[in-house]
């Protein structure tokens, strides 16, 4: 009787230190928000572009946490699906073009003869790339500018433009090789010439 | 390898020995390239930032003058190479793989290649290490090996790493170039000055000079310069790529650079004879970089050599040097056939990085063989000098699993092209790897700037709470400074109401505390709607003073909003038992009442009198309206103060305006007289003082309405000269045509830029334009008419 009276007293008394453990534990290692959005927020382009139909990124990737289809922003394109896919181990969509087509980075341009100096381009823009004052010419941060396109629409001038990234001797890209036509041996010489 | 040498010689694993083909070019020593006319020197001819321009086209620029400052820390300037004009800065062909352009520098040679000053230093040791890298950096001295590191950020020590090695690479690994050879059999003396000038600056304990064994006449030549110093000329078996950097250094020390490190990592720092050889005549002739040796080979060229050229010189000019045949060159590639690439435009000039230029036939370099598929043989494996496994990398690169790529140590890729080389199947391997390679950077530097922006975006969004929340709560205080005006406002008004309801003498509530019987309010209501149906009257009739009916409805009019007043005011009168202190409304006896519809009548009197005059009153009908007004201003001074004015006057004011009014009378009687009498000149002495009268009254009404104490809502500045009818029609007509003008020019220009058709709006222009000069002439007309009335 003593040793059954025993083990429930230790198992009893082992419960309840480990609950004590889990229950410190919970409160010293509590974890803040959902550290998903984080992660996927990490892979988002970070243009703020709003095409998804989010005002911002961060504000999309929460609703990629929360079931949201994974293929809304044009910005990131194919390789940022492709990203979310493996990171939520979900299946990689095409991207939905209700929101826009895959562009290549591009960069708003503001010509600056036309400039009136309004300032809603300024407000506008969500990294704050735009520099200029009010009846004062602005200028566009090349190295700042998302291409998010926000700028464009606020202009009662039009004089933003948004051009594609110019490709320098700096940010060019080596090409991969062509894929190789399917030549066998002996036809070698004729496909070099 | 000497007996005097105790330098072990390591080896590398892999490396290749392909066909050298260095002797064509060595038969000329090294010859000095022709001055060409014009040169071409990029901003950026090197890793890092690009130079920032200092001259402007149209400057005289001397040989050796800074043209393009250093922008940063990894970035050097960049200096004319010959004396000459700026003539263009701007994009222009550039020697890269690319073939886009550059922005450059374009100076027109004057021919004289006449130096700026020069400051040579005499003792080197003398300087501090510092001082010398700043001269070395000023020089614009970048790796002329083919990277092109900047050397001053190369040799800047950090604190934490002594170098104690350092090594001099004359190895010149790849076959065809022979700049350095060269370099070192006719420079020897200078190479050394070279090497103990970077002595000076890192205090090495140990120098090595490796040398392949397959040019004995170089090491030769060092060894006899090098003498009793204190460095040791290394030679070695000839090998590809025991030229590389890390290479070098594990076959000179045995020691393998950390994967993603830096020789400097293991005290080391490695440095190109051709750099060397810049140093020495940055410091010891005070010349910074504007010239380089370059091997000019291959065999669509009939006299391959090495030559010393301008930076900046034009490819074409230097080729042309060495005897192109042009119909002969199939690919020009800079640099070697290892690890060159092909050069797409025979413009573009001599770099800093330029240490070979081979152009070769179609035997020479033949376009590569197809690709064929990975056998997995390992020979690629087995000639990676840095012990990597091109065949995975291959096929990570294939599917573009970049993490793969990282895993595989792909960034300790040297791009030797060892392993295409011996590549059974043909497959462009190194083509794969920098691709990925440049991939992966690009997908970095994006990574990095959508980090940048996110933070710029959060930043943003917190700017904007913070500036929302200031004004949220600028709001709220000013909410409360409001809401406690008014509580002390109201706490005053209840206040007096409580002491004016304490006074005996009034049973009604006292009319500043708003208090009115509902008898009271019905009466006011009543008075204030005759008022106001009166005003209309009025008003239609100045627009329409003809029409007999308003004006017998105005009379009437006027009686009931009288009567509706008078009741009002008899009712405010009763409810306040107190005749001794009347309020303003509050005048309830019948005489002033009186006085009061008398000079309302008079005034309506005048006013009608006014009006029938025009603007051009009769002499009787100006002393009719002088007569009235008298009667009226009577009228009104008979009127008890406290009655007569409901709204309050400025007596100064009205003074003003009075005199005004009558100075202006005079001066147009006057005017009159003397139209009728040309040539009197008591007239005209006269016309000239009342127009002086009439100035200074002006002058004073102006001074009068600006000290009056009444708001301006209450005073009528403008008196308004009567419009006639017929003027105003005539006037409405004119601007009318006038608009009907303007568009049918618009119309007309539309047409025209539309290409439409011209002759309807032509027509329309033209019936508008007629029925403008009608208008026009009709209103000049009745104008002379008046004038002459």
């Amino acid at each position: 009787m003593s040793m059954i009276i025993t083990a429930v007293l230790v198992l009893l008394g082992l419960a309840l230190i480990f609950g004590a453990v889990l229950g410190f534990a919970a409160v010293r290692f509590k974890v803040d928000g959902d550290p998903i959005v984080d992660q996927i927020n990490d892979l988002l382009p970070q243009t703020q572009c709003g095409q998804c139909g989010h005002p911002g990124c961060r504000p999309y990737a929460e609703g990629i946490a929360n079931g949201e289809p994974i293929n809304k922003c044009p910005p990131g394109g194919e390789s940022t699906i492709q990203a979310l896919a493996d990171l939520l181990d979900v299946e990689a969509l095409p991207l939905d073009a209700e929101h826009g087509e895959e562009k290549p980075r591009m960069v708003a341009y503001i010509r600056e003869a036309e400039c009136i100096g309004c300032t809603k381009c300024i407000q506008a823009c969500p990294v704050d790339a735009i520099l200029g004052a009010a009846k004062q010419m602005h200028t566009v941060i090349t190295d700042e500018c998302t291409g998010c396109d926000l700028c464009v629409e606020p202009c009662p001038v039009d004089c933003i433009d948004m051009l594609p990234l110019p490709t320098t001797p700096q940010n060019w890209k080596w090409d991969f090789p062509l894929p190789s036509t399917a030549l066998i041996a002996t036809d070698a010489s004729r496909g070099a010439a | 390898m000497t007996a005097a040498t105790p330098i072990r010689i390591w080896d590398i694993p892999g490396g290749i020995h392909p066909a050298e083909n260095k002797t064509q070019s060595l038969g000329h020593g090294i010859e000095i390239a022709p001055l060409p006319a014009l040169l071409t020197v990029p901003l950026q001819q090197h890793l890092g930032g690009r130079a920032e321009p200092c001259v402007s086209v149209g400057d005289t620029v001397l040989k050796g003058q800074i043209i393009a400052e250093a922008s940063s820390m990894v970035s050097c300037p960049v200096h004319a190479p010959t004396s000459g004009t700026v003539t263009a800065i701007g994009p222009a062909p550039y020697p890269h793989a690319s073939g886009l352009e550059e922005w450059a520098i374009h100076i027109e040679a004057d021919g004289d290649d006449r130096w700026c000053e020069l400051q040579p230093v005499t003792d080197f040791r003398a300087l501090e290490p510092v001082t010398l890298l700043e001269l070395i950096r000023q020089a614009g001295i970048s790796g002329l090996g083919g990277a092109g590191f900047p050397t001053a950020v190369k040799l800047k020590a950090r604190p934490e790493q002594k170098i104690h090695t350092l090594i001099i690479n004359g190895t010149e690994c790849e076959p065809y170039i022979t700049a350095d050879d060269s370099a070192m059999r006719y420079r020897a003396p200078e190479i050394i000055a070279g090497i103990e000038i970077l002595m000076h600056v890192l205090q090495p304990e140990q120098v090595l000079i490796g040398i392949e064994d397959n040019k004995p006449e170089a090491a030769q030549a060092m060894r006899a310069a090098v003498g009793e110093r204190a460095m040791q000329v290394v030679v070695f078996p000839t090998k590809y790529p025991s030229g590389g950097e890390k290479q070098l250094i594990q076959i000179l020390t045995g020691k393998e650079v950390p994967s993603g490190g830096l020789p400097a990592d293991l005290g080391m720092v490695c440095q190109n004879v051709g750099t060397l050889l810049a140093i020495h005549d940055a410091v010891v002739l005070g010349q910074p970089l504007i010239k380089r040796i370059t091997t000019l080979t291959g065999e669509a060229l009939s006299h391959p050599t090495n030559v010393e050229a301008l930076i900046g010189t034009p490819i074409r000019e230097l080729l042309d040097f060495a005897g192109l045949q042009p119909d002969k060159l199939f690919r020009l590639v800079m640099g070697g056939p290892m690890m060159g690439f092909t050069l797409q435009s025979l413009d573009a000039p001599l770099v800093k990085t330029t240490n070979c230029l081979l152009a070769g036939t179609r035997d020479e370099l033949p376009p590569p063989p197809p690709a064929q598929p990975c056998i997995r043989c390992g020979l690629c494996a087995e000639a990676c000098p840095a012990s990597l496994l091109p065949q995975q990398l291959h096929f990570f690169a294939l599917g573009k699993d970049y993490d793969q790529l990282k895993r595989q140590h792909l960034f300790d890729c040297i791009e030797c092209g060892a392993c295409s080389y011996v590549c059974p199947s043909s497959i462009p391997l190194v083509q794969y790897y920098r691709a990925a390679k440049s991939d992966i950077r690009a997908l970095d530097l994006q990574q990095h700037k959508a980090d940048h922006s996110r933070q710029r975006f959060e930043h943003r969004q917190e700017r904007l709470q913070r500036e929302a929340e200031q004004k949220e709560r600028d709001r709220l205080a000013r909410a409360e400074k409001a809401a406690r005006i008014k509580a002390a406002k109201e706490a005053e008004a209840a206040k007096q109401a409580e002491s004016g309801a304490g006074t005996p003498t009034s049973d009604a509530p006292a009319p500043k505390a708003g208090g009115l019987s509902p008898e009271q309010k019905q009466l006011k209501i009543a008075a204030a709607t005759a008022q106001m149906a009166l005003k209309k009257a009025q008003k239609q009739l100045v627009a329409n003073p003809d029409n007999a009916e308003l004006q017998a409805q105005i009379p009437q009019l006027e009686q009931a909003a009288r009567q509706a007043q008078e009741a009002f005011d008899q009712a405010q009168g009763e409810s306040s038992n107190q005749p001794a202190a009347p309020a303003p409304q509050a005048g309830g006896d019948d005489e002033t009442k009186k006085l009061k519809i008398e000079a309302a009548m008079l005034r309506a009197a005048l006013k009608k009198a006014e009006r029938s005059a025009g603007d051009s009153p009769s002499e009787e009908q100006q002393a009719e309206i002088a007569k009235l007004r008298e009667q009226v201003e009577a009228a009104d001074a008979r009127i008890p103060a406290s009655t007569t004015t409901k709204k309050p006057v400025d007596e100064k004011l009205k003074q003003a305006k009075l005199d005004l009014a009558m100075a202006r009378a005079a001066l147009k009687k006057t005017e009159r007289a003397l139209s009728e009498n040309p040539e009197d000149a008591d007239l005209q002495a006269q016309l000239a003082n009342q127009q002086q009268a009439c100035q200074s009254a002006e002058t004073a009404l102006h001074e009068a309405e600006n000290n009056s104490p009444i708001p301006p809502p209450q005073r009528q500045l403008v008196d308004k000269k009567p419009v006639d009818e017929q003027l105003r029609a005539l006037k409405t007509s004119m601007a009318t045509c006038k608009a009907d003008f303007k568009r049918a020019e618009r119309e007309l220009k539309d047409a025209e830029q539309a290409g439409g058709d011209t002759v309807a709006a032509q027509q329309h222009l033209d019936t508008a334009r007629a029925a403008l000069d009608v208008a026009a002439k009709a209103f000049a007309d009745y104008m002379a008419s008046k004038e002459t009335n």
